[in-house]
């Protein structure tokens, strides 16, 4: 049985494109058929960060318009055959996703994979509203921060009305993903702590991704950071985040980068 | 920064966390559960319109969220005629 989930915030700039891109990668990895949706119709990004902005030809607007068929517009991925992405439109406004057009492909793509995981857009209009409707479950990202704790809170309110599952009285299942996250400044009372940020939102936490340079690395050279190195902190930390949401439970640690022996002498990274 | 400042800085995540819980206990009674009002005002409607005429837009509902006690304030207009029929 195919799992639809919405990756949300609110708020924009808090790595919901990001974590859209590591968590398809690594729930991909252990084999699952995954396609990455996004839903950031006139703003796209998750073709970029995937590495797959030449690859684009058709798009989800074109599917829903029926100019294209669904495996037209579909993008494998170079690295994980199981991986695919569904781009939004460049061109068109936000308008042209249609209930009805959104309802019928994520349907087709409920058949052909194990997991459609929707980026959604920024803000509370149509375009994240459109995302997250079919979800059974919301991935709900925030920062330590208090303009991203207020506009996570008002999507939680949303999920909890507006979507589907919602209107037929059943619920959709929320996780809260933490992301850059620094623990040294939480402990010196500079940032919010997780516990704080729970405690505000309450719904149960997925995981916690510690702030890294690794993360944009990683989209410089356009590959989900969990497959551009498995081995640093964000990466673990999302690959613990995916075997909870497979119902795995996983001891919550913040994964912290390992330095090398010279940047232990040093004191500081070199690279 | 010298070995003064470190002394005189003061944390502020508490602020944050304090600032929000206020400001959200306000808001999910504004956001959240407006949607909880509109079912309200609407399965309520249905009931009255079984037994009176009235206008839906003289119909005020009104949820107040209190720490100890909330309330569900109704206010319907009911036309002369009907209120006599009633009667």
């Amino acid at each position: 049985m195919a799992k639809v989930i919405v990756v949300t915030s609110g708020k924009g700039g808090v790595g919901k494109t990001t974590s859209t891109a590591a968590i398809g990668a690594a729930l991909a990895q252990s084999g699952d058929k995954v396609v990455v949706v996004d839903f950031d119709v006139g703003l796209r990004n998750l073709d970029l960060v995937m590495g797959a902005e030449r690859r684009v030809v058709f798009d989800l607007i074109n599917v829903i318009q029926g100019d294209a068929k669904l495996h037209q517009a579909l993008i494998r991925d170079k690295r994980l055959e199981n991986l695919s992405i569904l781009p939004a439109s460049q061109t068109r406004d936000k308008d042209a996703l249609t209930s009805d057009g959104v309802a019928k492909v994520i349907a087709e793509l409920r058949e052909k994979f194990d997991w459609v995981l929707c980026d959604s857009p920024a803000g509370i209009e149509r375009g994240p509203a459109m995302a997250m409707h079919h979800a059974d479950i919301a991935i709900v990202v925030t920062n330590p921060e208090v303009s991203s704790v207020r506009d996570s809170d008002r999507i939680i309110g949303l999920l909890d009305s507006k979507t589907e599952r919602a209107m037929r009285g059943e619920r959709v299942e929320k996780h809260l993903l933490v992301t850059r996250y620094d623990p040294a400044r939480a402990a010196r009372g500079d940032m919010l702590k997780v516990e704080d940020v729970l405690e505000i939102l309450s719904i149960p936490l997925l995981g916690i991704i510690p702030e890294s340079q690794e993360v944009l690395k990683a989209s410089n050279v356009g590959v989900p950071v969990t497959l551009n190195n498995p081995e640093t902190a964000p990466a673990r930390a999302y690959q613990d985040a995916v075997r909870r949401l497979r119902g795995e439970t996983v001891p919550m640690v913040i994964p912290q980068e390992r330095k090398t022996l010279v940047e232990r002498l040093f004191g500081r990274r070199v690279a | 920064m010298s070995i003064f400042d470190f002394f005189r800085r003061k944390p502020t995540a508490h602020v944050a966390r304090d600032r929000l819980q206020i400001l959200l206990a306000h808001e999910r009674s504004t956001f959240g559960r407006s949607d909880l009002v509109a079912r309200l005002q609407e399965e309520i409607l249905q009931v009255i319109r079984r037994h009176l005429d009235i206008d839906p837009d003289k119909v005020q509902i009104k949820l107040d969220r209190g720490d100890h006690v909330s309330t569900l304030e109704i206010d319907i207009e009911v036309p002369l005629t009907e209120r006599a029929k009633v009667a």
